[in-house]
């Protein structure tokens, strides 16, 4: 990081003053630096780790409208990261409320976002199953393992399908959150 | 949108950016808010009538040093406040510096004199009309530093209303000075800091919703 720090804030000033190549260089290895930030914190928060490419292109949208605030008497690192906390929470905050308002969509985003052979490599799914209630595992096991649709699992449940996606979310964030340490272990 | 895509897009027709720019506009807002707060202050209660004597002048130019003092410390760290990565190394302390130096002049004060005449050093003649039009009167310098906020990019969105708010009371406290006659050193301590605090209170409430980016 400190060796960066030189070069990031040399390409920043050039940024400033409207060189468009440095400025590219600079977005380009601060795209990476912040992927692998992302990902780092949303898997240690147990999140979707799928959402990080969204959250990096916000930070990056970020230090372009606000290129100006950066004074470059100061050192560049602690800016970014100031900005890339910033949208990190400020993008965790808005996926509670979209979870709040929304339950389908979310459900459904969170399910293709699920890794299943990532989980099955290393980790026993009835064990993660069995973390979860009863009523959630029946559902999860019908749609995700059985290959069921969620009309058809609904119905086997005598509940409606939207409450069955309920469940799934549910059940699929419960155990993203049991396996978030694991997964962000192996990843290093 | 891939983030490749994103990157073309913002690099096409890079403008030069002149990073002065948040610190011009916060400035430009204390001057405005500023003359704002006296012209208001001027056109309502007027000026208090007995400045040519000394010792109403040096009791002017008492609330003036503390409550201008509240409103230089808030500035200067508003000034680091609304750039990202920098709040964390300033000294926040700074700003309860004026608070500290009043209140250890008024105890000093209260003393020095008999218990009998404290509640009338306190008192004064008026206090809730100091309590109530500090606070009212600090709305235009508020409202004009949230909106020169925007040229910046506050991070703590609490402690940069927090400091916007404590910008605006201490300017709307030194207008206040120009019409006030309650001369002793424990009101001021007492009122003029709780009205300040006030409105940075409410400062730091309002400027997580209003700073938001």
């Amino acid at each position: 990081m400190k060796r960066q720090e030189g070069a990031l804030r040399l390409m920043m000033e050039q940024a400033q003053l409207g060189d468009a190549t440095a400025y590219r260089t600079l977005l380009e290895q601060l795209s990476s630096l912040l992927r692998a930030y992302m990902r780092s914190k949303l898997t240690q928060m147990g999140r979707n780790v799928a959402d990080a490419e969204d959250v990096v292109q916000e930070v990056l949208l970020a230090v372009h409208t606000r290129r100006d605030t950066y004074d470059p008497s100061e050192p560049f690192t602690p800016w970014l990261y100031a900005i890339a906390r910033y949208k990190l929470i400020d993008h965790l905050r808005r996926s509670k409320m979209a979870h709040a308002e929304g339950p389908l969509d979310a459900a459904e985003a969170m399910s293709d976002g699920f890794d299943h052979t990532a989980v099955e490599s290393g980790i026993d799914m009835e064990k993660l199953l069995a973390t979860i209630p009863q009523h959630s595992q029946r559902v999860i096991r019908d749609v995700k393992l059985d290959g069921r649709s969620v009309a058809e699992a609904a119905a086997r449940e005598g509940i409606t399908e939207a409450a069955a996606k309920v469940r799934i979310h549910r059940g699929l964030k419960a155990m993203t959150v049991a396996i978030g340490g694991r997964l962000w272990r192996e990843d290093r | 949108m891939k983030t490749a895509d994103l990157i073309n897009r913002l690099t096409v027709d890079l403008k030069p950016v002149d990073y002065r720019r948040a610190s011009r506009a916060l400035g430009l807002a204390f001057a405005a808010g500023s003359l704002a707060a006296v012209a208001a202050i001027c056109l309502t209660l007027g000026l208090r009538p007995d400045l040519r004597e000394p010792h109403a002048l040096g009791f002017l130019l008492l609330k003036l040093v503390f409550a201008a003092g509240v409103a230089a410390t808030a500035f200067l760290l508003l000034l680091r406040f609304a750039r990202p990565g920098q709040a964390r190394r300033s000294s926040n302390l700074v700003a309860a510096l004026p608070f500290v130096g009043i209140v250890l002049l008024a105890a000093l004060d209260l003393y020095v004199t008999p218990g009998a005449q404290w509640a009338a050093l306190i008192a004064g003649h008026a206090w809730p009309k100091c309590l109530v039009i500090i606070p009212v009167m600090a709305a235009v310098p508020y409202a004009l530093m949230v909106l020169a906020l925007r040229w910046g990019a506050p991070t703590d969105l609490w402690r940069t209303g927090a400091l916007a708010g404590l910008l605006a009371g201490g300017v709307s406290a030194s207008a206040y000075a120009l019409a006030c006659g309650d001369d002793s050193l424990p009101f001021v301590a007492c009122w003029y800091s709780s009205a300040i605090l006030m409105c940075g209170l409410i400062g730091g409430m309002l400027g997580q919703r209003l700073l938001r980016w």
